[in-house]
């Protein structure tokens, strides 16, 4: 480390100054472990006991007799399978559609510029006012019977799809963006002859790949970790339609404890993987719209 | 709640977003003023197609449920007597004056609040501290920035199911690791006194990873002379978390309090799965948006979206101040 932090690198060096950073660094590490790593030690473990082992007094620390087959039996009984293909489903349909709308959207709005334009962006950023949460009622009755066109979308995917493209932060991370990208850049591409959507295309979208990164990693989080909306517009059908962490929740009422805790811990590994390869990507798109204005 | 982490909405080039031609570079020679004219509306129609399926979204699935929220607080639906059909009226402040009348509604917004205060408590002190030593480590960084954000990462049903077997008070590891103490056990969700806090430590730990790599980002982004200049100064480590560390990322502290404050506000799901239902014993977990979800969607017939919408409006102003206070602070960020 380079920069200076709160404690010097020359108080670090002195005798008393080791001492006290090697034993806050190890209680540091050795805490962190138990407290973040050991519930997920216990996550994918207890999912392997007997059903009798796992609710045992007092519980056991490791499976004594390992039972891989409780995580086949969540996949096939659970249904966990079926869960998971929903659910990844959902979360790229949502975002296919939040790609194509929201990009469109915001190059409109950054290069095109269209009468009440900004009008349009002010409504849009207001909608971060209003937690999705707050408007689940309203929601849920227009998904239910849309306005003019009066379509139930209840139990159809475009139910999760199409509420995800009014996404106000996108639209504002991705305005933001392409606001930055010279407009001479893109007067030079229409002398060469691009159209409008040749310049989005060919010009403005490669030049767009780490904020479309982020845009992308949120559009699928979001999804992946939604329970209200989902529970409302896709419980209830057979076969199931519903997204893991809802039907793994209603399943769990039914199911013997090792056979939920094996398909919560399935219901983990998809994201986890997803982190640990795009944990750089995550982790600057976190601090994204936060820090870097 | 990453995703409300914004800053200074669409300030950045006033002039520019305008609409109108003025910011286009000229267009050569044109056929008069008819074609320019025809050349602008293509333009603009051009311009609003790009637009139309983000603003149809929005329209169907944020705007219009806002203002329809509101209108239905306002409203009453009952059966008409002879033709069983659906008849919705005006009800003036009804809806507002039953759900205020009803005791849970009382409890709903104490639980909310003390879960909020709680989670603030926990979930804005323990990632601002944990950031701080973090950013004193030499090493295991990487390590320690990818386990706390592990949990974040958990669809929140695999992690609350995992606690609720934690807390289960026969067979529940919890219990088992405070017999093994010698400390006193508990109950834990399935009990009132301690119900709310095993809600929030359990939703502490699913969540507390995005605040602490935001603050982690904001403590790096401090100059080191800053230290360096309060140390020549005499001041202590202490001293100088108190006049270089907290000014210095104020602002970032101020804001991740509103955005905390709007996200514990929303308390749903940590309450509906660790307690089936979200009710808790004596309804000691019940959040607002739980008793929004009972009043909408009661399964026992009762439902009543009036209700709903009422309570609904209320925990909208109620967030829609907090969010306001977080767009103003970060105003003249950027």
């Amino acid at each position: 480390m380079s920069t200076r932090t709160l404690v010097s690198t020359s108080a670090l060096n002195r005798r008393r100054g080791r001492i006290v950073y090697r034993f806050t660094a190890t209680t540091v590490i050795v805490g962190f472990t138990l407290i973040f790593l050991g519930p997920l030690y216990f996550l994918f473990t207890d999912g392997l006991k007997s059903t009798h082992e796992s609710v045992q007094v007092p519980p056991t620390l490791y499976p004594h007799a390992i039972h891989p087959g409780t995580y086949a039996d969540a996949w096939t009984v659970g249904g966990v399978g079926r869960l998971l293909f929903n659910t990844l489903y959902y979360a790229f349909g949502a975002l296919a559609f939040q790609l194509v709308f929201d990009v469109a959207a915001a190059y409109a709005l950054s290069k095109l510029r269209p009468v009440f334009g900004n009008a349009i962006f002010g409504l849009m950023l207001s909608t971060l006012m209003i937690p999705a949460t707050v408007l689940v009622v309203p929601q849920y009755i227009t998904v239910s019977d849309l306005p003019i066109v009066h379509m139930n979308l209840v139990g159809t995917p475009e139910a999760i799809w199409l509420p995800a493209v009014a996404n106000g932060f996108s639209i504002f991370l991705l305005k933001r963006f392409f606001d930055s990208i010279p407009d001479d850049l893109l007067a030079a591409a229409a002398i060469d002859g691009a159209g409008r959507m040749r310049t989005l295309w060919s010009v403005v979208l490669p030049m767009s790949r780490p904020i479309l990164g982020v845009v992308s990693i949120f559009a699928v989080t979001a999804v992946w970790k939604d329970y209200l909306w989902p529970l409302l517009v896709e419980a209830g059908y057979s076969p199931t339609r519903e997204t893991l962490n809802v039907g793994i929740t209603q399943a769990a009422a039914t199911s013997p404890q090792n056979v939920v805790i094996a398909a919560a811990a399935i219901a983990a590994i998809p994201p986890l993987i997803f982190f640990l390869i795009f944990q750089r990507n995550i982790m600057s798109g976190l601090t994204t719209g936060s820090l870097k204005g | 709640m990453a995703e409300q982490v914004l800053s200074r909405p669409g300030r950045r080039d006033p002039g520019r977003a305008r609409g109108g031609s003025g910011g286009r570079p000229a267009a050569g020679p044109d056929g008069g003023p008819n074609g320019r004219f025809l050349r602008t509306l293509r333009r603009h129609l051009a311009a609003h197609g790009f637009l139309i399926g983000a603003v149809l979204c929005f329209a169907m699935f944020s705007w219009y449920p806002m203002i329809r929220e509101i209108i239905m607080s306002f409203q009453q639906t009952h059966r008409d007597k002879i033709t069983r059909q659906p008849k919705t009226t005006w009800a003036g402040l009804q809806n507002y004056t039953r759900i205020i009348h009803d005791p849970t509604f009382a409890q709903a917004w104490k639980n909310t609040v003390e879960f909020s205060l709680l989670a603030l408590l926990i979930g804005f002190a323990v990632p601002f501290v944990t950031a701080i030593i973090l950013n004193e480590l030499r090493h295991a960084r990487g390590y320690l920035r990818i386990l706390v954000y592990l949990p974040v990462m958990l669809p929140p049903a695999s992690a609350l199911l995992l606690f609720q077997y934690f807390y289960d008070p026969n067979y529940g590891l919890f219990d088992h690791l405070l017999r093994m103490l010698h400390l006193p056990t508990s109950q834990f969700v399935q009990s009132s006194s301690s119900a709310l806090v095993s809600v929030t430590v359990a939703s502490t730990w699913m969540n507390m990873g995005g605040t602490t790599l935001i603050y982690l980002a904001a403590l790096q982004n401090i100059p080191g002379e800053l230290y360096e200049a309060a140390e020549l100064d005499g001041a202590g480590i202490l001293g100088r978390i108190r006049h270089v560390t907290i000014p210095q990322t104020r602002l970032i502290l101020s804001m991740m309090l509103m955005l905390q404050i709007v996200g514990t506000m929303q308390l749903f799901i940590e309450p509906f799965i660790l307690t089936n239902g979200g009710a808790g014993p004596n309804n000691s977990t019940v959040s607002v948006v739980n008793l929004i979800y009972q009043y909408a969607f009661n399964l026992s017939g009762s439902s009543n979206y009036n209700s709903a919408s009422a309570l609904g409006v209320l925990l909208m102003l109620v967030l829609g101040v907090f969010s306001a206070g977080y767009l103003w602070l970060s105003r003249d960020r950027d």
